[in-house]
């Protein structure tokens, strides 16, 4: 397919034939996908087809079993853990579940990252932090304890933490899985909001059609390890491909409609 | 969609025409699986050593004695309520069988030593391989099934460093003293039953006391307590690290972490045993072996 209306030249994030397998399972399968700056690159796909496994190649939380990853013409995949740092601190990550350390309140889970790098004081820190919760609109809740947050709380103050270093690229992971309509575009609008204010180049993982095209410049599928579509929301919609119009309208097939039939 | 699917071990072995093959198979994958799980712990200790050895840094100190606070004082009540009840049973079991051959008088000294050198050390060991060990590896193993071991790793702070040398640290430090805690009680419980019930009198109680124990028995404990602190950090630790998936993972992780330390443990406890007695007869070859 064409791809979307590139207003950068060279990709910020680049796979080049990356292969992943777990066991006998195959995730990834020669997986090439280019992520350009200022951009949000939406990677759909059926559960458990690897979309969050690519996510976590590009930390360095996973490392392909063969195959290259790029980070700004660095080739990253072969960094050994230190040396990984320096990129660590140049990308945000959203897990899933919003992953808070839950021994600490939402003021120092925000803080942490920041503690962690050194070199600023408290009061700074304190300033960054009151800031980077004002964003995600979590103001006045910098005592709670994770366990006393909703949902999309949670996933709101991870997002702060995520931006608390000011990342070049964020990477979400299912951002709206579980919340309701209305949260889910509240986490949608801020998604749009790092990138038009912050210029912040988003990867997102997702399943949620809606919020898909809703945040996308770019949009690709996975499927079996491979990317079998890629374009703006637009060119998704209009791609001949059964797969992907399957996926995008929701619609099951008739094999996966035949267990039905044992009830 | 083309089957890329290579077949697992436990299907290969699913295989009831050729029971021999079965077993060499399962054999062979029961053998690389332990080579494995050995090779992955020594990375996963070395990485411990590496960052002990580099220095923890100040936040991690900090959390070290929030560790030793949790794990260790927090353990008192526990670990002197454990080694108090033996003390005394230790008394009232051994006190008719040494009244019959008119050595009630010695109940002192077998108490004391058998103490400190073995029911103190072991028991606080085991106390702490459920309570703190249980703990340590259920927190850690949330941890890494909610994600947040990974998030620690994306904000560049090493997993180990942050949350395992703390804990190792607090583990080690701490079982001696709960040790010392666990040794005294335990010797006012068997003191109390032998003198406070059995009528043994106070002056060769604790004259027979002192000469069956020394020092040297008090320090075999103690740098057994140290070992056992290791095991203990070590295990939950790992098992919490190696976690598998959901719920279920944790428990079982939980499960895994207190069964293999309690086995360490006691073989920990015999080969100390056996090479501290080979120790004292090399150093004091004159001297009979403590009772």
């Amino acid at each position: 397919m064409a791809s979307p209306d590139e207003k950068s030249n060279s990709p910020i994030i680049r796979f080049e034939d990356v292969h992943k397998r777990f066991g006998p399972l195959v995730v990834l399968d020669g997986l090439t996908l280019d992520v350009f700056a200022d951009q949000t690159t939406v990677v759909i796909g059926p559960s458990g087809v690897g979309k969050s496994v690519l996510l976590k190649h590009i930390v360095g939380l996973l490392r392909p079993d063969a195959g290259r990853i790029y980070f700004h013409d660095q080739r990253i995949d072969t960094l050994g853990e230190r040396a990984f740092e320096p990129i660590r601190k140049r990308i945000g990550f959203l897990f899933q579940l919003g992953a808070l350390f839950d021994s600490m309140n939402v003021y120092d889970n925000v803080a942490f990252p920041l503690r962690r790098q050194g070199g600023k004081s408290e009061s700074q820190i304190r300033d960054i932090v009151h800031e980077k919760l004002a964003v995600v609109g979590m103001e006045g809740g910098e005592n709670k304890m994770p366990a006393d947050l909703s949902g999309g709380q949670r996933k709101r103050v991870a997002l702060a933490r995520a931006i608390a270093m000011n990342p070049e690229v964020i990477l979400y992971d299912e951002p709206t899985t579980g919340l309701d309509p209305i949260r889910a575009d509240v986490i949608n609008e801020l998604i749009l909001k790092l990138k038009e204010e912050l210029n912040v180049t988003g990867v997102v993982v997702t399943h949620d059609m809606a919020s898909a095209f809703k945040v996308a410049d770019q949009i690709v599928m996975l499927f079996n390890g491979q990317i079998v579509a890629r374009g703006s929301a637009d060119q998704l919609r209009s791609c001949p491909d059964e797969r992907v119009q399957r996926f995008i309208q929701g619609r099951a097939d008739s094999e996966e409609l035949k267990a039905l039939n044992r009830i | 969609m083309h089957d890329k699917r290579i077949p697992m071990p436990d299907e290969i072995t699913l295989r009831p025409e050729r029971p021999l093959l079965a077993a060499v198979t399962n054999l062979g994958a029961w053998t690389t699986e332990s080579i494995q799980a050995v090779g992955d712990f020594g990375v996963f200790m070395f990485s411990v050593l590496h960052w002990i050895i580099r220095g923890p840094g100040r936040r991690s100190a900090r959390d070290t004695f929030a560790q030793m606070y949790e794990m260790g004082t927090r353990s008192i009540p526990v670990v002197m309520i454990t080694g108090g009840f033996i003390g005394a049973v230790l008394a009232i079991e051994t006190y008719p069988q040494f009244h019959q051959i008119g050595i009630a008088n010695r109940l002192g000294g077998v108490i004391v030593v058998s103490v400190v050198k073995q029911l103190g050390p072991i028991l606080t060991a085991v106390m702490l391989a459920g309570r703190v060990g249980g703990a340590m590896t259920a927190e850690l193993g949330t941890m890494k099934v909610t994600e947040q071991i990974d998030a620690l790793r994306t904000m560049a702070a090493d997993p180990v460093r942050t949350l395992v040398v703390p804990r190792i640290l607090a583990c080690v430090l701490m079982t001696p003293v709960l040790t010392t805690y666990s040794d005294a009680v335990g010797i006012l419980g068997g003191w109390a039953v032998a003198v406070g019930v059995e009528g043994v009198r106070n002056y060769p109680f604790w004259h027979y006391a002192q000469v069956g124990t020394d020092l040297y028995a008090i320090n075999v404990g103690l740098i057994k307590s140290i070992a056992f602190g290791i095991v203990i950090g070590a295990i939950a630790c790992y098992k919490g690290f190696r976690c598998g998936a959901g719920a279920q993972g944790v428990g079982r992780a939980c499960t895994e972490s207190f069964v293999t330390s309690f086995c360490i443990i006691l073989v920990v406890n015999f080969i100390l045993a056996v090479a501290f007695n080979n120790i004292f007869v090399i150093l004091w070859p004159n001297r009979p072996g403590l009772l």
